[in-house]
C-alpha cells in the first residue's frame, strides 16, 4: 500500500512479487551475473558432493544406513539402464555419467520446493518498479541449465559413438557416404539401389536435424515442467496460502522425481543408440520401438 | 497484385489489434490447444493401459512405469505451449 507517512515524509512502495521467465540476478561479478539459479545449482553441487563423501569415508563391507540406501538405489537405476541398454558392459560404461545427470537434475527441481528457504530473498529495485527476488529457485527452472545439460548430453552422446564405433561409421549415420559409394557395387544385384540410396543419404540428413530436434525437446521439457511448477505454487499460495499449496507440493515433488528420471532415461537412449554398429539396421529400429523414443 | 494484398491484410491486422489486444487471445489458444492434444494421449495411454491391467492384473507393477514415462512424453508437448504462452509478451 502507498502509504504517505508524514512524520517520516517517506513513501513505502508496494514490493510486487513477479514471475519471470529468465532467472534473477543477484549479484555480479564483473560482466557476469549471478542469477538465484545459478546459486541453487551451485548448492545442489555442494548437496551431491556432501552426499559422496559422506558415502565414499565410511565405506564399509557391512553397510550403515546411508550406504544401504545408496546400495538399493544404485541397483535399481543399473537394472533400468540395462532394460535400455541390454548389455552390462554398456551400461557400467555410461553409467556414472547417466546418474550424475539424474542426481543433479533431481536435486535442483527439488531444491525450488523448499517452504521456508524460498521466501528468503532481496529487494531489487529497477527505477521506480521493484519486486522481490528469492535467493532459491530452482536450477532447472533456467532455461539456460536445461539447454546447457541437452546439448552436453547430445555432443556427449555423439562423442561416445564416435569412441566406440570409430569416426567413419558414425560420419556415415548422418552424411551416409557408404550408401552412394555402394551403388556400383550393388547395382548389379538389385537395380532398386539407384533410388533407395539418394533416400537413404538425405535421410541420414535429416537425422541430422533430428539431433537439434532433441536438443530442444530435451531442454523444454525439463525446463517446461519445472517451471510451470513453480508459477503453479505461486499462483496457488496466491489463492489461499496455507492448505491449498499442500496437494500441489506433492505433485510437484513427484514431476522433479519423473522429469529427472525421464532426462536420464532418454539420455541412456541416446548414448545406445549413438554406440551401435550402423549395418545392424533392424536392431536399430528394434531398440527404438522398444525403449519408447519420443524424438 | 499479391504484394497490395499482402499491404492491404497487415494493415488491417494493424488496425485490429490496435482495437482489440490480441495477446491474450494469443497465450490462450496457445496452452488451449495444446492442452487438447496432450489431454487426448495421455488419456488414451491410461486407457490402453487399465485394458491391460485388467487383462492381466498381476502386471500391474510392470505397466505403471512405462505408463507413467510415456504420460510424461505426451505430457511434455502441452508444456511446450506452455513456454510459449509465457514468453509472448
Amino acid at each position: 500500500m502507498t502509504n504517505n507517512n508524514l512524520e517520516n515524509n517517506t513513501v513505502v512502495k508496494e514490493i510486487s512479487h513477479e514471475v519471470t521467465i529468465y532467472a534473477e540476478p543477484i549479484f555480479h561479478i564483473g560482466n557476469f551475473q549471478i542469477t538465484n539459479s545459478l546459486l541453487t545449482s551451485w548448492l545442489a553441487v555442494l548437496v551431491v558432493l556432501a552426499l559422496a563423501l559422506a558415502i565414499r569415508l565410511k565405506l564399509k563391507k557391512i553397510p550403515g544406513k546411508l550406504q544401504n540406501m545408496f546400495e538399493v538405489v544404485l541397483e535399481g537405476a543399473l537394472s533400468l539402464c540395462d532394460q535400455v541398454t541390454n548389455d552390462r558392459k554398456l551400461s557400467l560404461k555410461i553409467f556414472p555419467f547417466i546418474f550424475s545427470i539424474f542426481l543433479f537434475i533431481l536435486i535442483n527441481n527439488w531444491l525450488g520446493l523448499l517452504p521456508v528457504l524460498g521466501s528468503i530473498g532481496l529487494v531489487a529495485t529497477e527505477g521506480a518498479h521493484s519486486f522481490f527476488v528469492p535467493f532459491l529457485r530452482s536450477g532447472t527452472a533456467d532455461i539456460n541449465t536445461t539447454l546447457a545439460l541437452s546439448i552436453m548430453v547430445v555432443i556427449g552422446s555423439n562423442l561416445f559413438g564416435i569412441i566406440v564405433v570409430g569416426l567413419w561409421k558414425s560420419f556415415n549415420k548422418y552424411v551416409n557416404l557408404k550408401a552412394l559409394a555402394e551403388i556400383p557395387f550393388k547395382i548389379r544385384k538389385d537395380p532398386s539401389v539407384l533410388i533407395v540410396a539418394p533416400i537413404t543419404f538425405f535421410v541420414g540428413l535429416l537425422e541430422l536435424l533430428g539431433e537439434l530436434a532433441k536438443i530442444a525437446s530435451l531442454s523444454f521439457r525439463l525446463f517446461g515442467n519445472v517451471f510451470a511448477g513453480e508459477v503453479l505454487l505461486v499462483s496457488m499460495g496466491a489463492i489461499f496460502a496455507y492448505v491449498v499449496p499442500g496437494p500441489f507440493l506433492f505433485l510437484e515433488i513427484f514431476v522433479g522425481l519423473i522429469q529427472a528420471l525421464i532426462f536420464s532415461l532418454l539420455a541412456t537412449v541416446y548414448f545406445t543408440i549413438a554406440s551401435q554398429d550402423h549395418s545392424e539396421h533392424d536392431e536399430h529400429e528394434h531398440k527404438e520401438n522398444q525403449v519408447l523414443a519420443s524424438v | 497484385m499479391a504484394d497490395k494484398e499482402n499491404i492491404m491484410e497487415n494493415q488491417v491486422v494493424g488496425a485490429v489489434s490496435t482495437a482489440v489486444n490480441l495477446v491474450p487471445l494469443a497465450k490462450a489458444l496457445a496452452i488451449g490447444l495444446t492442452g487438447i492434444g496432450a489431454a487426448l494421449g495421455i488419456g488414451m495411454v491410461g486407457a490402453k493401459a487399465m485394458e491391460s491391467i485388467g487383462r492381466n492384473p498381476e502386471a500391474t507393477g510392470k505397466i505403471l512405469v512405462p505408463m507413467l514415462i510415456v504420460s510424461a512424453f505426451a505430457e511434455a508437448v502441452a508444456i511446450y505451449g506452455l513456454v510459449i504462452a509465457f514468453s509472448i509478451k
